[in-house]
């Protein structure tokens, strides 16, 4: 193994800002196509409000773009790109599902104007961020705030009443009035600076400290507390809101972190353990985490196809009618399938692109989080290592749980598809993780003229032969 | 900590490993069979999705679309409620039938020959409108009404055809049904309507006239009288044995006997004289002599037990059984297991109209783009030459007989020459027997040739079933060539 050439020897790697400008008119250039294809597959013509809508997609991210040069120059050139290719598609789907329903409902609001909205938001968030937080350690201090915070968001909409916090039978909400929110999606970069500054803390006593079973090494059994509160967490979630991906998502992170941080594969089978446990606990204990479990498994029978499980029988009927080239956007009929535009996007595009589009934008998240890999790598502080691999994780599992529970490979959860499923929170939110992916990328690719910080001193032994 | 992260990526890897081959499983793999399982309605609703095109009787579309408010844009409608229905068929969620079913590809526009052209591409380049194709008939409207409302509430066929092409003129099963409620987008009301149709006794929806066999009694004669001409040893002069009464061969004196035991007014008589009254013992000692092999090869050179190409109907083969001695004498007046459509016996009748050249029978006179343009148009073709002219002729010359001055009198035209011939089927113990007419006009030049079966349409006080079906085809064959003039 050889020691990166970033340790000690200063050397400066090529900016690629241009690289980053080309990918991203590549993006628009995408996301015009795309959206100029639904309407004249809806429609059979292209309206001029294309152009305004390439436009402000265009002004947005040429203000993440200038943000990135201005505050964080080093950072991966791929990130930004790969945000705007599935920010293309997801408003182009978005738009192709209002425009379906129009056809039969002509006053039905549109989501496609909101969505960009929250793109909005969610740049001015990116670009505060960056401009706000020139080192990404400085989070490190507020782990335990985060983690506070992180636990309420996600466990308010179970301790509110159901009138505030059910919309659809997920009871995954905060209302105020017309506005909803998410909290899922803010609590999961909360929880994840948490773990990331926890686990830093941790690491000597959580990985050191062993006693074997055999060829284990397992923690002491003190040590076991972190884990056992993230699995009680997470079951909660599992048997509060029968939300298996939720559950699957923060325990994942968390015991994925773990691992990462420890090097103890022995966490990751504890974790294993935990869960596969708990959930049939769960399964057995609780009829309506059974039912889901039910459905999944017999979607096809009897009544379920017209009931429990017509979404998601619809859903993959729109899989199958797009083949393997799908139909062309706007010439399918994703709108069959019920709230298509937040968790059953996927379908939908499935159905429109075929099995191309949806390796395609498979492969988009995969890049996405490998960037974020590569970020976590290269960056030399602990925590940053953690937060990047924990935030990359994130999106890895997130999209597994939303396109698995949609082709049914687990049972169906709430989650979104980042930047493409429609929902404030989720876009939001999202926004900020890749923002702190830049952060950190930046850090790692920083030339090394920046003092050797703390983060290098207090390195595990490790990671010095890493 | 890399090492760790880099195991996390490979990890991530296998996960997305995972989706890219469950996405081939279900994009791919099993596509077919989720796009045809039972609660995909996606599929329906892009049948739906355009204007199909509309099956057209003289100029009026007897099957249309028209534009609806829900999910599925256009509902099928026929205006002639049951009138066409065994022809068009009908087109419902769940299935499709006659016309509609076999001619699927020109009305939906999947056809190759304008699936292109009312693409979304097509409609780029040539401005064509999202229509399916339409497809026109060889029917004659008024004739079909006329048979529709001349059957009324027997049971039934009839079938009407131009000898000279084959083009089938009037096609009427009775009872019809109405195609109207089946079509209907409530799954469930549509459902039920044609529930209730299937479970009718008298089965509304068979299409009797082409798909429903029924013994041809004495129709069958004309089947014997060419056997029996095409030898060369017989002519219509040739004298038959005529007792009242005949004892079959190898059995233990089963009888044979002629309609209500009479008899034939000689004993032997002439084979024109047989025709022309249906002596039932003349033709069975005629079958007799000539054998079931030949009885056997001449009904299949009329197309017994041989489909019709491009009928584009549900069509059923008429049968002549393999027969001993004692079922050769009952076959050859039309008993025993003996079965023919009313559009095979029409068929026997068109092809002695036409010199002993046989037509094959068509609905479909052309199919359109939905520019109307055509984009085929049937080609009369030879079915099959059962019989040389001579026979013919002379058949023909019989024929005429029967209506003049024997059992088919009931179809005579005023200054038409008609030549037809009566059937009356015996069809089981206690039934009524069913009442068969088959003819052509006029016998010198036909441009008509038809055959009428009414379902136990025999008759206690009427000599042979020329009493019930004669006139039925009397009335429609005066009015098709009265149009014709």
């Amino acid at each position: 193994m050889t020691a990166p050439a970033t340790i000690g020897i200063p050397v400066a790697r090529p900016r690629r800002r241009g690289a980053e400008l080309r990918l991203l008119v590549f993006a628009l250039l995408v996301a015009a196509a795309a959206r100029a294809a639904v309407e004249l597959g809806v429609e059979g013509h292209v309206e001029l409000s294309v152009l305004w809508y390439v436009a402000v997609l265009a002004v947005l991210f040429l203000i993440a773009h200038v943000a990135i040069r201005r505050w964080a120059p080093y950072a991966d050139p791929a990130m930004l790109p790969c945000v705007a290719l599935l920010v293309a598609v997801g408003t182009a789907m978005i738009h192709r599902l209002d425009l379906g329903i129009r056809v039969n409902n002509p006053g039905a609001a549109q989501d496609a104007p909101l969505q960009l909205v929250w793109i909005a938001v969610g740049v001015a968030l990116f670009v505060l961020l960056l401009a706000a937080l020139p080192d990404h350690r400085a989070l490190a201090r507020y782990g335990y705030t985060a983690g506070l915070a992180g636990i309420v968001l996600l466990l308010l909409p179970i301790l509110l009443p159901s009138s505030i916090s059910e919309i659809n039978g997920a009871r995954v909400w905060i209302r105020f009035g017309p506005l909803s929110f998410q909290p899922s999606e803010a609590a999961k970069l909360l929880l994840m600076m948490f773990f990331a500054s926890y686990l830093v803390q941790r690491r000597p006593v959580l990985s050191l400290v062993t006693r074997s079973v055999g060829p284990l090494e397992l923690p002491r059994a003190r040590d076991l507390g972190p884990v056992l509160i993230a699995w009680l967490g997470s079951m909660l979630v599992l048997v509060r809101e029968s939300d298996l991906g939720s559950a699957l998502l923060f325990f994942g992170m968390f015991v994925v972190m773990l691992y990462i941080a420890t090097e103890r594969v022995s966490w990751l089978l504890i974790g294993l353990v935990l869960f596969a446990g708990g959930a049939t606990i769960a399964y057995f204990a609780f009829a309506h985490v059974q039912e889901r479990v039910v459905i999944w498994l017999h979607a096809f029978s009897g009544n379920y196809p017209n009931d429990q499980s017509y979404q998601l029988v619809q859903g993959l009927f729109g899989f199958a009618t797009g083949g393997v080239l799908g139909t062309g956007l706007g010439r399918g009929q994703p709108q069959i399938v019920p709230i298509a535009r937040t968790d059953f996007i996927f379908a939908s595009l499935g159905e429109e692109l075929g099995l191309v589009g949806v390796m395609g934008i498979l492969m988009i998240y995969l890049l996405l989080a490998s960037r974020g890999f590569r970020a976590s790598i290269g960056v030399r502080d602990s925590f940053g290592k953690l937060l990047a691999a924990g935030l990359s994780v994130s999106i890895v599992i997130q999209v597994f749980v939303v396109v698995g529970g949609v082709m049914r490979v687990i049972p169906l959860t709430g989650l979104t598809l980042p930047f493409v499923s429609y929902g404030g929170s989720s876009v939001v939110a999202n926004f900020v993780l890749v923002a702190l992916l830049v952060r950190i990328s930046d850090a790692g690719r920083r030339p090394a003229s920046w003092p050797v910080s703390e983060s290098a001193a207090t390195a595990h032994p490790s990671e010095v032969g890493a | 900590m890399n090492r760790p992260i880099r195991k996390v990526i490979l990890f991530c890897a296998l996960l997305f490993g995972v989706l890219l081959v469950n996405a081939t499983v279900v994009q791919v793999v099993e596509a077919h069979s989720l796009t045809s399982n039972p609660h995909n309605g996606r599929v329906l609703i892009d049948r739906y999705e355009r204007q199909r095109g509309d099956i057209i009787v003289d100029g009026r579309a007897v099957a249309l679309s028209t534009p609806t408010n829900d999910a599925l844009k256009y509902l099928r409608v026929y205006p002639g409620k049951g009138l066409f229905a065994h022809v068009t068929g009908f087109y419902s969620l769940f299935k499709a039938t006659g016309i509609e079913q076999s001619e699927d590809g020109i009305l939906s526009g999947s056809d190759s020959r304008i699936s292109f052209s009312i693409s979304r591409f097509g409609q780029l380049l040539a401005g064509q409108t999202p229509k399916g194709g339409n497809v026109t008939l060889t029917l004659d409207a008024k004739a079909q009404a006329l048979a529709q409302q001349l059957m009324g509430t027997k049971r039934g066929a009839v079938v009407a055809l131009d000898p000279r092409t084959g083009a089938i003129l009037a096609m009427v099963s009775t009872p019809t049904f109405d195609p109207n409620p089946l079509t209907s987008h409530n799954s469930k009301q549509a459902e039920a309507a044609y529930n209730a149709l299937a479970h009718q006794p008298d089965q509304p929806l068979l299409n009797r006239a082409t798909a429903q066999l029924y013994p041809p009694g004495s129709t069958f004669k004309l089947i014997d009288t060419a056997a029996a001409l095409s030898t060369g040893t017989y002519n219509p002069q040739s004298l038959l044995p005529s007792p009242n009464v005949i004892t079959l061969p190898d059995t233990n004196g089963v009888t044979l006997q002629n309609y209500e035991g009479e008899s034939c007014g000689g004993n032997p008589i002439t084979m024109t004289q047989a025709l022309t009254i249906s002596c039932n013992t003349a033709y069975a000692n005629l079958g007799l002599a000539l054998g079931g092999d030949a009885l056997k090869a001449q009904a299949e050179a009329f197309g017994f037990g041989r489909g019709v190409d491009d009928l584009g109907l549900p069509y059923v083969p008429s049968v002549f059984p393999d027969v001993n001695k004692p079922q050769t004498a009952q076959a050859a007046i039309g008993q025993y297991d003996v079965a023919a459509t009313p559009l095979q016996m029409a068929m026997v009748a068109a092809a002695i109209a036409n010199g002993g050249v046989e037509m094959t029978p068509y609905v479909v006179a052309e199919e359109q783009s939905p520019k109307l343009s055509v984009l085929s148009r049937t080609q009369p073709r030879v079915y099959a030459h059962p019989i040389n002219a001579t026979v013919a002729a002379e058949m023909t010359q019989m024929m005429e007989n029967v209506v003049e001055h024997g059992t088919g009198t009931h179809a005579q035209i005023p200054g038409v020459a008609v030549a037809g011939k009566t059937g009356t089927a015996d069809h089981g113990v206690n039934q009524k027997p069913d009442s068969w007419f088959v003819a052509f006009a006029p016998a010198q030049k036909p441009t008509v040739a038809i055959a009428v079966l009414v379902e136990d349409g025999g008759d206690e006080v009427n000599t042979t079933g020329g009493a019930v079906a004669a006139p039925i085809a009397q009335k429609i064959m005066s009015l098709l060539l009265q149009e014709k003039l």
